[in-house]
């Protein structure tokens, strides 16, 4: 308890986690707390840049190599002898700190599948990334926030980082979305309301039965794109669902934080959305956001249905319900990546692989492929793309002169089919 | 610490990947890395920041990833400060952390591009010597001035762990 602007009131999860993680009794809002890491993550991309300045930094070694994990996702296999010798740094350094986590190409996927797949992430705890969409992790009721390769370098060096303690926001969403509407529809309307800074330096908290209806690769998606709106963090309160997936996965011990009853919250949005259709970001902003039915004839040249927000099974079994028995239409290329190694070994055990090659999609092997911009699937001058992705700035997928609209797998697989962007409801 | 150079304006919202464009990560050197800087928005930029510039923009300046390429690439671009209205969190940290000086101010309606600035980084205060404007910025936290102070993180925490 503490005093707030209401007279004595309870924490949120947020301030929860960070007042443990901190040693505090309690923490508010605005105020700077050194706190204790968990779990720090790192990717090929941005691993040589910790690296270097882990380095300068000058100790010796890292603070705890069994709490560091490591994924190569970015340019994976490398699609340059830049990016080979680059990976080779960051092996050697996993190699010479003995670091316990080390996903190499081929034992992996997408980092942040992967970190929740294999167990790296408990409720309650404090995860900082290299990379600006390990918010994802907030899905399983934990922490996590994106920090740059100097930060991160601090992190191994010290195994603690000062953090702002952010406002919340919370979104109350209530209604049963309709059938061929997502989690990731949902996250898109609600940053299309907030803007893309509307979250800026604040924590979003996800509740309501809507999200207690989404699995947990839906909650990752919603958690996913926080980032969107500038948030530090998305979280979601841990349930039955997020205890079951975390014992299977992580194991013992399970100790999870929720809020206060009477926990206060900067504001709180309430959401319906029971009436809410198919929403698409148009370039070159993702709070550009409006309903399929307003987009207008948008020919596309390529689908791309992947990535840390849309590569998981549920995404993938949405896609392939649309593409079942269907071609992509003459003209179009549909680019598929399964978010990682066990998605895309139960994706091929449930025939998913299968509908997708006879729908003439090529798969490419786990990774985040064409999302930014490097490899399997960049774009030329003035085509367009419709993406399950999160981002559609200004030449995020290739040329600066190509266009990217995001949308949830099952509007991607209906677009590919006609050509241009498409309901996934009118496709049945 | 007083920073002068000329303005050069954009708007709300420049995401890191026009900052510097992802296929341009595999570069390591800050100089490599520079001559790409802004090339999503404005490929003219490396040429314009030669002499020295101050960036001035709108709300949300390097949101999207967490790529510390992003103010490196504008530091050694010769880019002296960045003053925005506001900052995505990451690009906030990064920049401290790398050292390349930043302040939230909105300059709308007072600066065009071109204009002769002068900034006082402690105090806030900028000046527009063009037109004959002083305009306060937000002051930058006590812990952001002791980490710019002890130049950049790495060196912050080398002393925090007597290593210097």
């Amino acid at each position: 308890m503490r005093v707030g602007r209401r007279g004595i009131e309870g924490l949120n999860i947020v301030e929860k986690i960070l007042a443990r993680a901190s040693g505090e009794k309690e923490v508010s809002p605005g105020q700077i707390v050194d706190a204790k890491v968990d779990k720090a993550m790192m990717h090929d991309l941005t691993g040589p840049r910790v690296i270097d300045s882990f380095r300068e930094i000058g100790v010796k070694r890292v603070w705890d190599p069994e709490r560091i994990i490591v994924v190569f996702d970015h340019d994976v296999p490398p699609s340059t002898i830049k990016a080979a010798e680059l990976q080779k740094k960051v092996r050697n350094f996993v190699r010479e700190q003995g670091i316990r986590y080390f996903y190499d190409i081929g034992r992996g996927g997408v980092c942040h599948v992967v970190m929740l797949e294999k167990g790296h992430v408990k409720p309650g705890e404090l995860i900082v990334g290299a990379d600006s969409h390990t918010v994802t992790y907030g899905a399983l009721g934990a922490f996590a926030t994106g920090i740059g390769a100097t930060d991160m370098a601090a992190v191994l060096a010290t195994g603690s980082i000062w953090l702002r303690v952010p406002e919340t926001l919370k979104f109350e969403v209530n209604g049963k979305l309709q059938k061929r509407v997502y989690a990731k529809d949902l996250i898109l309307h609600i940053i299309g309301m907030i803007g893309a800074e509307g979250a800026n330096y604040k924590a979003m908290l996800f509740s309501g039965q809507t999200i207690r209806d989404l699995g947990i690769d839906g909650r990752a998606t919603i958690c996913n794109m926080s980032i969107e709106a500038g948030a530090k963090a998305g979280i979601i309160e841990p349930d039955e669902k997020t205890i079951k997936y975390v014992r299977e996965r992580a194991g013992e011990p399970i100790n999870p934080i929720r809020s206060d009853d009477d926990a206060e919250f900067a504001k709180v949005y309430e959401i319906d959305v029971s009436r809410l259709e198919p929403q698409v970001a148009i370039p070159p902003s993702v709070d550009n956001v409006k309903p399929v039915s307003e987009v207008g004839d948008i020919e596309i040249q390529q689908g791309f249905i992947g990535t840390c927000t849309n590569g998981r099974l549920d995404d993938l079994r949405a896609a392939a319900e649309i593409l079942k028995g269907r071609r992509v239409k003459e003209g179009v290329r549909l680019v598929i990546i399964p978010g990682s190694q066990e998605v895309y070994d139960q994706a091929l055990k449930e025939g998913l692989i299968e509908i997708f090659i006879k729908a003439g999609a090529i798969i490419c092997g786990p990774g985040c492929g064409p999302c930014i911009g490097i490899s399997r699937g960049v774009l030329a001058d003035d085509e367009v793309c419709v993406s399950s992705a999160n981002r559609n700035f200004v030449g995020r997928m290739g040329s600066p002169k190509s266009k990217v609209y995001l949308a949830s797998p099952a509007t991607v697989a209906a677009s590919a089919i006609k050509g241009k962007i498409t309901d996934p409801r009118e496709v049945d | 610490m007083r920073i002068e150079g000329r303005a050069v304006v954009y708007g709300d919202n420049i995401d890191t990947d026009v900052i510097i464009p992802g296929r341009y990560l595999v570069l390591q050197e800050p100089s490599e890395l520079a001559k790409h800087a802004m090339e999503g928005l404005d490929p003219s930029f490396p040429e314009k920041a030669r002499e020295g510039v101050i960036i001035v923009a709108g709300r949300n300046f390097g949101c999207g990833s967490s790529r510390e390429e992003a103010p490196v690439a504008l530091k050694y671009a010769n880019t002296k400060c960045v003053i925005a209205e506001s900052f995505a969190r990451i690009f906030y940290r990064n920049a401290i952390n790398i050292g390349l000086p930043i302040l939230e101010a909105s300059l709308r309606d007072k600066v065009s591009e071109g204009d002769f600035l002068s900034v006082d980084l402690l105090s806030g205060v900028i000046e527009n010597k063009t037109r004959g404007i002083r305009v306060q910025a937000k002051p930058l936290p006590p812990l952001a001035i002791e980490i710019i102070s002890a130049g950049g993180l790495t060196r912050y925490v080398r002393k925090k762990l007597g290593l210097e």
